[in-house]
């Protein structure tokens, strides 16, 4: 099997990788040092693999990493900046939405997502969104709450939320 | 001096008490290398093992030749090369209370994904090929899958090897019973005006932790043997391992790094033993972890129950006798058999203060599934039936369901007698109740269900969607009675700061932040100045580790009593600084203050010790307590039934608990809140389903449904704070309670809005359809 030379942006970094035609990219994340995805079932049914993929969340052990060719992703790693932690990482550790922290990177992500396109959602619209990642520590009431702290704290810290193209959530990570 | 305070008002507590940031949260947000398989190894092999496709074989040879011929292939291991000691995996105090009915490899198989032979390989692929190539004879024996059955005369005998210990009746696949009493139920229910008997069946559950089964070992510098898993019980391992592969305990350090969920799954040796005896037949750093599919029923699954409750009462609702009988199977390994299936007796019986208690258990061996510790340890089976029961009777009684349980109820002062009859697999102590919130868990979760105004009454009403509400009682302990006890170890450092240093092991629960709370308040210092670590057997105290909802009461103890130990250290230095005699010192504020105001920081003692008097301040200290305080815990769900589908939906559920002093509350919603999301999957959608040959027909997230965020109804939860004695500044226990009630509270509900009771869990359409059928 011939080796394939593929280059992505990883967390805003331009990467290139040698990878073979069946490598996944939950492994070849892991492989590289982004340790913050991990593997619960690798058969694209509990989310905690989610990246951003171009922005959308996607399940990282389903996608090959040739797939990632040419495109953006993001991890977690990527959403702190330096020491100083993003507002959804600090709602979740404000609200209690950590526990084991397994699932934490997956649920953060999909969080961005969500309020990227979706800046005041509802809790019905975050729970569709946090659907695709199970965590089997918190019952959810503590990660909708932070996700909705979270959605304020950015809505507060920006000059005006557009109103305008307003759709509704999209399901995180694919199922 | 310590231990002697008294208790600080909760109001003056400056870190005790409150909703504080977990203390390892950053690196979890933020993705940095905490867990197990967070680390790059040089020369790391894969590990895979060879699972049994039958439910009960014999291994007449095995061949591995090929295998061990495939290059990139360095260890293939069957029970030929490696020692056989007879063990058992439940992670509990020495000397266990289960059987030593294991191998760590054997020429015989009893469930499907029994360990047939095991390899270590430089890929992944490369090792399953090896797997592929290993070539075994099997005779194929007859499967035992009815736990019913299973004590039949003519039954396949399940161990039949000769050098298996504790084993109670291994002839009748018998592997362990418990038989004991107070009172004398017989004449109890001669006593009694209404007698009720039904029989109750509960599946088996899997944990479904987010992160599976995982272990690396490889030999350090100094050829030590070191085991970095994801466990619940790091010294338990290092004990089993060392006895296993018959190595000194001085020569294994066992590293617990971050975990990713165990609700009792990783209270056992599931992993290591097999990935040590790889790293030791190859040389070489090997990772041994479990597939999401593997995990399903290659680890460990809530014991599978039957039980038969009889109770008698007398017309004013007094219970007067109460006859448990229960069937549990531990599937192919009695790993925790009578420990759990005792707690079905000794927690959930003593919950209702009748005179006449009887409880009768046999635990049977099947070729299914190993059964072991799982969140509620025999009670979420027990309340099942128990509250189903009492439900029942308080409607045939015509009585409101919440005063039949007031009325009954365990309450403070009183001692309960069975526990001294079901300890720890032997006689236990008896349980004071020194504190309890029971009344008020009932009163402010029937305020928040709604109760008056939800009830429906048990009348099935026209129209498609019916809804109920319903109650469960119950309790649990914290830490298991003269058995369990921690060590806790504190220095201080020239900044104020101070390594904590636990073996306690933090699952999730947030138990390293509970227990740097209780430093910090101790010292008088601020969270940020408590550094602490957990676990690693090299560098951390003893601990029997997280399970029995020990940790905040028994680790915490063990924490407190050293902190107040470097607190009485760090006066007598302040002394020197103050001009003033130590016992008139006080500590906040990261200072120590004299009387008059005058006062010095934590940092100035620490400099003055370590500098001038050239004496490092550090202290240590173990606790074990003689009773196991329960919470109490008041579950109220209100369910809607779809007469057309069938299906149960959970609307809102209300956990009022009593888990003493909340240490810190946010975290103990949030371990009642995670305990309800596992207690509806319990009551409503969780089974490990097996065919007629003993496979796995679910062991999958598609097939074997959780509770995502979609699926939670609204929950409410309401901390009930009381007073414990024996605990560090008045904490009990939350992390078990609040599973116990859901089933049976989802159960009522049900038959509040259907007047059907549904007595086998999970709850699923097809059995609510079929009940409502049989009702038009």
């Amino acid at each position: 099997m011939g080796e394939l030379v593929i280059r992505a942006t990883v967390n805003g970094a331009p990467r290139r990788w040698t990878v073979a035609p069946g490598d996944l990219l939950l492994d070849v994340l892991r492989r590289e040092g982004y340790w913050g995805v991990k593997n619960g079932c690798e058969t694209g049914e509990c989310g905690a693999c989610a990246v951003l993929l171009d922005g959308e969340p996607v399940n990282s052990c389903l996608v090959f990493a040739a797939q990632a060719d040419g495109r953006r992703i993001e991890t977690v790693e990527g959403v702190a900046a330096g020491d100083r932690l993003d507002p959804v990482q600090e709602a979740f550790l404000d609200h209690g939405g950590v526990q084991c922290g397994y699932c934490t990177p997956a649920m953060i992500l999909v969080t961005r997502a969500l309020l990227a396109r979706t800046p005041r959602p509802t809790e019905d619209e975050v729970r569709e969104a946090l659907s695709g990642v199970f965590c089997r520590c918190t019952g959810f009431k503590k990660p909708v709450e932070a996700v909705l702290a979270a959605a304020a704290r950015l809505a507060d810290a920006r000059p005006a939320a557009p109103p305008a193209g307003r759709k509704p959530a999209r399901k995180a990570a694919a199922r | 001096m310590s231990g002697a305070s008294p208790p600080s008002p909760p109001s003056r507590r400056a870190v005790v008490g409150r909703r504080v940031r977990k203390v390892d949260g950053f690196k979890l947000v933020t993705g940095r290398t905490a867990f197990t398989d967070d680390i790059a190894l040089p020369g790391l092999l894969v590990g895979r093992i060879l699972a049994s496709p039958h439910a009960h074989a014999r291994i007449r040879d095995i061949d591995t030749r090929r295998a061990k011929a495939l290059p990139g292939v360095h260890a293939v291991l069957t029970w030929k090369d490696v020692p056989r000691v007879p063990h058992t995996t439940a992670g509990q105090a020495w000397p266990e209370p289960s059987p030593y009915d294991t191998y760590l490899l054997d020429s015989k198989v009893r469930f499907v994904g029994d360990r047939v032979a095991a390899v270590a390989a430089e890929t992944r692929a490369v090792a399953e090929e090896a797997l592929r190539l290993i070539e075994v004879d099997w005779e194929v024996l007859p499967p035992v899958l009815d736990m019913e059955h299973a004590m039949d005369p003519g039954t396949a005998v399940i161990h039949d090897e000769p050098d298996a210990t504790g084993i109670r009746d291994a002839a009748r696949n018998l592997a362990g019973d418990i038989h004991t009493h107070i009172g004398d139920v017989e004449a109890g229910f001669r006593e009694s005006d209404l007698i009720l008997e039904r029989e109750y069946r509960t599946p088996r559950q899997q944990h479904a932790m987010l992160e599976p089964h995982i272990v690396i070992c490889w030999l350090d510098a100094d050829n030590r043997l070191v085991i970095r898993t994801s466990t619940q019980i790091p010294f338990h391992v290092r004990r089993q391992v060392a006895m296993i592969l018959r190595i000194p305990v001085s020569r294994i350090r066992v590293i617990k790094p971050r975990i990713g969920g165990g609700f009792g799954g990783k209270q056992e040796m599931v992993l290591e033993d097999l990935c040590a005896a790889l790293t030791l037949a190859s040389g070489r750093p090997v990772k041994l972890e479990y597939s999401r599919h593997e995990e399903f029923f290659m680890a460990r699954t809530r014991h599978p129950q039957i039980l038969r409750l009889r109770m008698g009462v007398k017309r004013d609702g007094t219970i007067v006798a109460h006859h448990m009988r229960v069937l549990a199977a531990t599937g192919a390994y009695g790993s925790h058999c009578t420990t759990v299936q005792g707690n079905t007796g000794s927690k959930v019986l003593p919950l209702y203060r009748a005179p006449h208690l009887r409880f009768d258990c046999d635990v049977v061996y099947l070729t299914t599934p190993q059964a072991g510790a799982f969140r509620g340890y025999g009670c979420p089976q027990g309340y099942f039936a128990q509250e189903s029961l009492v439900d029942e009777i308080a409607h045939e009684l015509g009585m409101d369901p919440i005063a039949f349980r007031l009325k009954n109820a365990i309450r403070q002062g009183d001692v309960d007698e069975l526990s001294a009859q079901l300890g720890e697999g032997k006689k236990g102590l008896p349980r004071t109740i020194r504190s309890c919130g029971l009344p008020e868990c009932l009163e402010k979760g029937a305020a928040a269900i709604g109760w008056k105004e939800q009830r429906n009454g048990g009348v099935r009403r026209p129209g498609r969607l019916l809804r109920g509400v319903g109650v469960a009682t119950t309790m649990q302990g914290s830490g298991i009675a003269g058995v369990d006890f921690a060590g806790a170890f504190l220095k201080a450092n020239e900044d104020g700061s101070f390594n904590l240093q636990v073996g306690a092991t933090d699952l999730g629960t947030g138990s390293d932040t509970v227990l740097a709370q209780i430093a910090a308040e101790t010292l008088g210092v601020s969270l940020d100045k408590i550094l602490i670590y957990s676990s690693d057997t090299d560098f951390t105290p003893f601990d029997v580790g997280a399970y029995a909802s020990s940790t905040t009461i028994i680790s915490g103890g063990a924490v407190k009593k050293a902190a107040e130990k470097v607190r009485d250290d760090m006066c007598c230095f302040a002394a020197q600084l103050l001009d003033a005699p130590p016992e008139d010192l006080v500590c906040r504020d990261n200072r120590v203050f004299a009387p008059g105001g005058k006062s010095v920081s934590m940092a100035e003692v620490a400099v003055h010790a370590l500098y001038k008097e050239k004496t490092q301040v550090m202290e240590g200290a173990s606790h074990f307590n003689t009773d196991s305080p329960p919470p109490f815990c008041a579950t109220f769900a209100e369910v809607e039934v779809d007469t057309e589908t069938g299906r149960v939906r959970p609307v809102h559920l209300v956990t009022a608990v009593d888990l003493g002093v909340a240490i810190n509350p946010m975290q103990a919603e949030g371990q009642a809140e995670g305990a309800v999301a596992q207690g509806l999957g319990y009551a409503l959608a969780e089974e490990l389903v097996l065919d007629g040959r003993g496979r796995p027909a679910n062991a999958n997230f598609c097939d074997y449904k959780i509770f995502t965020a979609k699926d939670m109804p609204k929950l409410t939860t309401i901390l009930v704070e009381t007073e414990e004695p024996l605990g560090p500044f008045g904490a009990k226990s939350i992390a078990e309670v609040g599973i116990n009630g859901v089933a049976p509270a989802v159960a009522n509900a049900a038959f509040d809005a259907t007047g059907l009771r549904f007595r086998r869990l999970p709850i699923r359409p097809d059995a609510v359809l079929a009940a409502l059928g049989g009702r038009r």
